[in-house]
């Protein structure tokens, strides 16, 4: 099948002029033209060589840290600005959201904004008519269809934009982190119509910083960092690496002024067996946290607990221990709990630790701290690799014939 | 819209030519923005679309007290107030149309940086919303030929269409021109009303252009590109012969300018979202 969307040695060069504002002073261009010198600018390339393919009804991620050029690829993407070398050739509508109601004007009413902003996006008068309802539905403001736009409220302007996008029928649609706002019910509506849309056959290309999102929406991803391709892969792998390039931290310390909790962290990290603060690690190793708390009072029945969460932060497992059982001092208390080897599979990790009385109180809880990493060293799952996802945990499970009357 | 062969290329070196094509499958656009336009610039106003038929209206009063009465202007055998806003008509449809579309990439810059469409779309509208402020303002001038009970030649009634296309195409090629200027450099913004206030007292709107003894001269006033759109537009109520030399000359001087206003328009819009 051919690609729905070719992109070929995509590069962008921009001249930065050293000067306030964007635009030009056309007394500086001539005062320029009389000393007979150019202005002082500067090349700036935003995006280097960048190609790739995107397949009929596929989703693509795009990430990568700010200024990674994610944004200028967008707007290349999308005809906004073009490349200053190479060639994309598109076979399809191409729709992009870079913005949640753009064009939309406060003085015009919602009814008068479903108009003009569907017709932006590139959809027909009769297009619009005949989803209108739909829209209206979606976006739950009928009561003030007539209303200038100027008396909604924020959440309004944004549910009534996001609305006429939804039903936008691009066979390429392209995203870019406009899911980052609103509440959190109107953000899974709004997630569920963009799944519907990629598994309605339309291709998506998704730009976010919400791995989570990204890992959930797209099969694949691209990793995009100082203007070129980095990685290009399964999102999950590429997130992995993402991770790592963004610099991983295993240590935490709490800053600031002294804690008045009864019970509060003061440093927490993570160790290899030999007792080094380390962040990566084969699966075969063991994983020491280290967690240094201190306490102003002495309270009965508090835990201490640590749990590891996984890339999209979900909890994989806890663990905890009664601090009833040892003797502790005022303001240094290390313990040290150990992961068994082979435990975790290849990924991205946190942690959350806790201290607090089970069900009853939370005296201090840090969450995604000491993030760590773990590759795969060679184990029995190797042979997964790129092909299955291993989920989070490596377990040893029994697997017996029993329909044993064949077999002797 | 829904068409599974649509193909289109983006390529860093590519042609400046028109695409008639892609301008087809917008049309509708061109029509939500005059619409928006008109909508919000009658928005709140306790007058509405009057304002459109009152500011000619009120400037036609001013220039007969004046130009008329005190300095006692010829008028090419037409009453003065016919003869001063039959132009008006024509110069406003201009006037406005150019400073609004002058202005109208930057004030739709930010529509511009985050969504693609042809933009010439943009200034063609603005141009459009002054045509609608024509055909308010042509309402009233109907009931003012019945006023002063002014004959209209039927036979040459032809020429009011082909004026208000001529006025469209004069504002076109300078509105495109100064619209991508203006994205580059700022100073067109103060340029502009400056711009038009010159070409007004040179465009013989309130003054007939035999006014001027040199024939030279005539020809210089004939660059304008208004000057073949007015001209026209008094045909079918004047007597004079038209001065066949001097009407060609401005059709072509406002031909070339729409030329070179697109051109340069399409050569540098690919940058506007850059640079805005």
């Amino acid at each position: 099948m051919r690609p729905i969307l070719e992109v070929r040695n995509i590069a962008k060069l921009f001249k930065i002029s050293h000067q306030s504002a964007g635009y030009l002073s056309l007394r500086e261009r001539l005062l320029g033209v009389f000393r007979g010198e150019g202005l002082d600018r500067e090349d700036f390339w935003a995006l280097k060589n960048i190609s790739f393919d995107v397949a009929p009804g596929e989703s693509l991620g795009v990430i990568g840290r700010n200024g990674a050029g994610k944004s200028t690829l967008l707007k290349i993407l999308s005809r906004i600005t073009p490349p200053t070398k190479g060639r994309i050739v598109a076979r399809g509508r191409i729709a992009s959201l870079l913005e949640v109601g753009t064009g939309f004007h406060p003085e015009l009413t919602g009814r008068e904004n479903i108009y003009f902003n569907g017709s932006l996006l590139g959809m027909m008068r009769r297009e619009i008519e005949g989803k209108f309802d739909e829209i209206v539905d979606f976006s739950g403001v009928e009561k003030f269809l007539d209303t200038p736009l100027k008396h909604y409220s924020s959440g309004m302007q944004l549910r009534l934009a996001f609305a006429v996008a939804a039903f936008l029928e691009p066979e390429i649609l392209i995203i870019d982190e406009v899911l980052a706002v609103g509440d959190v019910e109107f953000q899974k509506k709004c997630m569920n119509k963009m799944e519907s849309v990629a598994k309605g056959g339309s291709s998506l290309l998704f730009v976010s910083h919400q791995l989570g999102l990204v890992s959930k929406l797209c099969k694949n991803t691209i990793l995009l960092g100082n203007g070129t391709v980095l990685a290009q892969g399964e999102s999950s792998s590429i997130i992995d690496k993402y991770m790592d390039s963004v610099g991983v931290n295993n240590e935490f310390s709490a800053v600031g002024k002294a804690n008045a909790q009864p019970y509060f962290f003061k440093r927490v990290r993570t160790l290899s067996i030999d007792g080094a603060s380390a962040a990566t690690y084969s699966h075969a190793e063991e994983i020491c946290i280290e967690a240094n708390f201190g306490r102003n009072e002495t309270i009965k029945n508090v835990h201490l607990l640590a749990a590891v969460n996984n890339k999209n932060g979900q909890r994989i497992f806890s663990s905890d221990i009664c601090l009833d059982d040892y003797t502790l001092s005022e303001d240094e208390n290390t313990f040290k709990v150990t992961i068994p080897r082979s435990t975790l599979t290849p990924g991205t990790y946190s942690l959350l630790l806790a201290l607090h009385i089970p069900n009853t109180v939370g005296y201090d809880m840090k969450d995604q701290i000491c993030q760590f990493s773990i590759y795969d060293g060679g184990s029995e799952f190797t042979h997964f690799e790129n092909r299955w996802f291993y989920g989070d945990v490596f377990v040893r499970c029994r697997w017996e014939l029993v329909d044993g009357n064949n077999h002797q | 819209m829904m068409n599974d062969n649509i193909e289109f290329v983006v390529d860093a070196d590519r042609r400046r030519m028109l695409n008639w094509k892609e301008l087809w499958s917008y049309r509708e656009l061109f029509y939500f923005f005059t619409w928006r336009d008109i909508k919000i610039k009658y928005k709140q106003t306790a007058l509405g679309f009057a304002w459109a038929v009152l500011q000619p209206l009120l400037m036609m009063i001013i220039f007969t007290f004046f130009f008329g009465r005190a300095l006692n202007i010829p008028s090419q055998d037409l009453p003065y107030p016919i003869f001063v806003f039959s132009g008006l008509l024509l110069w406003n449809t201009f006037s406005s149309g150019l400073t609004s579309s002058a202005n109208s990439m930057v004030n739709n810059a930010h529509i511009i940086k985050k969504i693609y469409f042809p933009k010439l779309i943009i200034p063609v509208s603005s141009i459009l919303v002054a045509l609608f402020d024509f055909l308010m303002a042509f309402l009233l001038f109907v009931p003012l030929l019945v006023f002063y009970g002014q004959p209209v030649s039927f036979m040459v009634i032809w020429a009011w269409p082909v004026a208000i296309l001529l006025t469209l195409f004069a504002t076109l090629g300078p509105g495109c021109l100064l619209s991508s200027l203006n994205v580059k450099y700022r100073d067109f913004r103060y340029v502009i009303p400056f711009l038009i206030q010159v070409l007004f007292f040179l465009t013989p709107v309130i003054y007939p252009i035999n006014l001027l003894k040199y024939p030279f001269l005539q020809y210089v006033l004939a660059c304008s590109p208004m000057y073949a759109a007015v001209e026209l537009f008094r045909l079918p109520l004047t007597n004079t012969e038209l001065n066949h030399s001097l009407v060609l000359m401005s059709v072509v001087s406002g031909l070339l300018l729409m030329a070179i206003g697109i051109y340069y328009f399409r050569r540098t819009e690919d940058f506007f979202a850059d640079l805005a």
